[in-house]
């Protein structure tokens, strides 16, 4: 195998091309470094096309009270206070400079009245906050990103007589092991879809930016690629991961027909005026207002819709609380008999604004609808539910370099990533995460190389990797991945998934155990041209060990906050908010243990009216009131 | 609920390849790509189809169906006929690389060649002021999700290899016209290139690719004619040329 191996070697090699992956490609080449780019799609085809609402930059366009604390007020509200705070204030302070840029690269966003970028609310986000392009905002930021990888291209073509130079993509291409030498990041290994042939990587730094999970559950907004791929290849290689228990269930996904139940229904919708009524008719969202934001969110109909018009002087309408809230409530309409025979909610934004208005502002909606569904949204309700949308939990990570914690070498920005939300994201905060931490991880692995050349990848490495990519076709008569993967899902969806209790999570750490055991008897038909099968049988690897790390720290966790929610344990526990859970793999199975969380320092403490913070922490913590 | 639906699946390489009949449970409310899906899960585990968001959104599934380009997320089954035999075949602009996977790097190379956005020298971020009827026309190109499905009916290249060399194709033409509209871009001469560097002046404006785009971007309409127009123009027009000459320096930037 090894004598006709494709090799590479480059400074910098950047796994996953969405927006992470692409800012910090860009700021690896900026830095004077070659870099790889791998893609397991199409170039430009990541699932960051599918975030539609906005990127979240407190620039103040359309509300000048909008400021970096507010918005890390708020992102850290949203996450419950479980975010590591380092990560929330770089996020906040960084995101207004990280969307500028993007203009400078030809993105258009669309415009305020004196023609700035425009600004639209969001759940949990006290100002009108997300730059927006309608409803494909995440199209637009890939699309620039790309077209910005093509620009530095096209330079190195001018200067360098090859546009390859620096920067190479690799389009579909999956990475199957991070390789490791003299207990530093050495390259990573791979093979080609399209041809099924292995790939050798050599470079000292290796950015992981793969993104989410999705796809270890049933409903989901996530495309295949969501297979927790860096999640996986992060353990494996000796990294942790941080409070896996924590995954979003977008509060509306559509749930009719089935082949697009959790397709995503944008938060714009609500952010427009949509709101969400059971089949009693009634806006049910005022009976879920938890204490903590009840002197944020109007508690009567009247209110609610004054604030559309005058923001300042009324409180919000609770359609707009964060996502876990909303997807709560939602599931408790639907358990107590008042959801649709679908198993949804209606949201309904007919009612509020023109059909011109609501084609213009929510186009891909409106097409999504129409052409799925049946459904003309400027004329009748959508059905919605929750399905699952988002990790929290990821690779720990040093907040200033993206540096992954435990391996030299490694690193790791977006999704991918974790800490940054707490318990429970944003809507908005994923997109400037992308592009703060993307520009963090590449400025991160470019001091890195500085320090650490080359290391090259041993031959022992190189033939341990190869002989994992061909097994699953040395085996016949084994296990269908297909089924495997579907049996998975299932298993998550019913015993890890909305709401969880004890019982349901031990069984499904057994099965998840069983299901894992069977894996390795894997065995696929057919060849290893673009074959489906055989890319399924190592995303279905990776899966498993994301299911594991998820289920296994769920179990420990015993309260409820942001996007873990416990039928056993309803309340938030401050003694747990001190506590993040580290998942880290003995080449066996899945450990979890506690680790404190990192402490407010006093200057950031200081930013929160203390009545609020009293809400989440305890009397010896207030009494400190900061860790300096 | 379910019914029995008659598929027939090109199926090969390079090499070979040819129609296999398949019959396969469809659900109400199914996508094409649903039952090509379930098609592989259950009868052929190797069948090649690429696919990523299942929304609309990505532009990866992209073949023909019953010979028409179109995305297998976006096409209802419902949409034929209870006895009809839904045919699935690659794009047939690009080589196949296998089953209904096609090699699209073509669009890629073009879109190298096509020079990237340049903002105004000294302008520094955060500064732009544009009013939202100057980005729209160029927001509507930037819908383009890179289906490639324009590319694959365009007549000029889906029946003409030879053409492949010359010719940019719709997509890029859209975003040669994005980029010309762009109030903030400074290159000059971008409607020039596209008629002489890029081959737009090969499209006989049939509109092939605007029924095909599933994104409904009027690409005749609001990228080719328009551009053909004021390249005519300039070319014709002595005022027009002398004063291009003059202040805008066509072509020199």
């Amino acid at each position: 195998m090894t004598n006709s191996l494709e090799r590479h070697k480059y400074d910098i090699l950047v796994i996953g091309a969405g927006g992470a992956g692409l800012r910090a490609a860009v700021e690896a080449r900026e830095a004077g470094l070659s870099v790889a780019i791998i893609c397991k799609s199409l170039f430009g085809k990541a699932h960051t096309v599918m975030a539609e609402g906005g990127a979240a930059a407190s620039m103040g366009n359309v509300n000048d009270n909008d400021n970096w604390m507010v918005h890390f007020r708020d992102t850290m509200r949203g996450g419950k206070f479980l975010n590591h705070y380092r990560m929330a204030e770089l996020h906040a302070k960084e995101a207004p400079d990280r969307i500028w840029e993007l203009e400078m690269w030809g993105a258009l966003f669309d415009r305020t009245s004196e023609g700035k970028i425009s600004q639209r609310n969001f759940g949990g986000h006290e100002y009108p906050r997300l730059a927006h392009v309608g409803d494909r905002t995440g199209l637009e930021l890939i699309r620039t990103m790309q077209q910005r990888i093509v620009a530095l291209q096209q330079k190195d073509a001018r200067e360098h007589g090859d546009a390859e130079s620096h920067i190479k993509v690799f389009a579909e291409l999956t990475i199957t092991d991070i390789l490791k030498e003299n207990g530093k990041v050495a390259g990573a290994y791979g093979y080609r879809r399209e041809n099924g042939a292995d790939v050798l990587f050599e470079a000292p730094a290796v950015i992981l930016a793969t993104g989410g999970v999705g796809k270890t559950f049933k409903i989901t907004s996530n495309s295949w690629e969501g297979t927790g791929d860096g999640h996986a290849l992060a353990l494996k290689a000796g990294a942790n991961l941080v409070d896996m228990e924590f995954l979003q269930f977008h509060p509306t996904g559509m749930v009719w027909p089935p082949s697009v139940r959790g397709i995503l229904v944008t938060e714009s919708v609500r952010g427009e005026g949509g709101i969400l009524t059971n089949t009693d008719g009634e806006r049910f969202m005022f009976k879920y207002i938890p204490d903590v934001f009840k002197d944020k969110y109007a508690d009567n109909e009247a209110e609610a819709d004054r604030w559309y018009t005058d923001q300042d002087n009324n409180r919000r309408p609770p359609e707009l609380l964060p996502r876990d809230e909303v997807a709560r409530a939602i599931n408790s309409e639907v358990k107590a008999g008042r959801g649709t025979e679908h198993g949804g909610v209606f949201l309904d934004v007919s009612k509020r604004l023109s059909a011109e208005i609501i084609k213009k502002r929510l186009p891909s909606m409106w097409h999504q609808f129409f052409e799925l569904a049946g459904v003309d949204i400027t004329k009748e309700a959508m059905e919605v539910g929750p399905t699952c949308h988002y990790v929290m939990g990821g690779v720990e990570v040093d907040p200033d370099t993206a540096a992954a914690v435990g391996v030299d070498g490694l690193f790791a920005a977006g999704e991918v990533a974790g800490g940054m939300h707490g318990s429970n994201r944003l809507g908005g905060n994923s997109l400037t995460d992308l592009l703060v931490f993307g520009r963090r991880a590449g400025v991160g692995a470019a001091e890195y190389v500085r320090k650490n050349p080359a290391n090259p990848v041993s031959d022992a490495s190189i033939a341990k990797a190869a002989d994992r990519v061909q097994a699953p076709f040395t085996r016949s008569g084994g296990e269908n991945p297909y089924a495997l993967h579907q049996e998975l899902q299932e298993v998550t969806h019913n015993l890890v998934g909305i709401i969880r209790t004890r019982n349901e999570i031990q069984s499904a750490i057994e099965q998840i155990a069983d299901i894992r055991r069977r894996s390795t008897n894997v065995s696929v038909s057919g060849d290893r041209q673009f074959n489906p099968g055989f890319h399924l049988a190592f995303d279905l690897d990776n899966m498993l060990l994301i299911a594991e790390s998820t289920a296994k720290s769920a179990i420990v966790r015993e309260e409820s906050r942001g996007g873990h929610t416990r039928d056993d344990f309803p309340g938030m526990n401050m003694q747990w908010r001190q506590k993040n859970n580290i998942a880290s793999f003995d080449g066996t199975q899945v450990n979890v243990r506690q680790q404190p969380l990192p402490v407010l320092p006093k200057e950031l403490f200081d930013l929160f009216d203390p009545h609020e913070l009293e809400k989440y922490m305890t009397a010896v913590e207030m009494a400190k009131g900061g860790s300096n | 609920m379910a019914r029995k639906l008659s598929l027939r699946i090109w199926r090969g390489n390079q090499a070979d390849g040819g129609l296999q009949n398949v019959t396969v449970d469809a659900n109400e409310g199914e996508v094409v790509l649903d039952v090509i899906h379930r098609v592989q899960a259950e009868q052929m585990n190797d069948l090649a189809v690429r696919w990523n968001c299942k929304a609309g959104k990505c532009g990866s599934c992209s073949v023909e169906i019953n010979g028409k380009p179109r995305l297998a997320c976006m096409t209802q089954v419902s949409s034929f006929g209870d006895e009809e035999t839904i045919t699935i075949t690659p794009l047939r602009a690009f080589p196949v690389i296998k089953d209904l996977v096609t090699d699209v790097s073509f669009n890629y190379k073009k879109a190298m060649e096509i020079p990237a956005f340049e903002p105004p020298v000294g302008m520094k971020p955060g500064e732009p002021r544009m009013q939202q009827i100057d980005v729209e026309r160029s927001q509507e190109f930037r819908k383009c999700i890179e289906c490639f499905l324009c590319q694959d009916t365009c007549h000029v290249i889906r029946d003409h290899e030879e053409n492949k060399k010359s010719f940019a194709g719709p997509r890029f033409f859209i975003r040669i016209a994005e980029l010309d509209m762009h109030p903030l871009d400074i290159l000059r001469n971008r409607k020039k290139t596209a008629q002489e560097e890029h081959g737009l002046g090969m499209c006989n404006i049939t509109k092939c690719c605007t029924e095909v785009c599933p994104e409904h971007i009027r690409i005749t309409d609001n990228a080719i004619i328009p551009m053909k127009e004021r390249v005519v123009d300039e070319k014709y027009d002595p005022l027009r040329w002398l004063g291009s000459k003059i202040r805008k320096r066509e072509g020199m930037l």
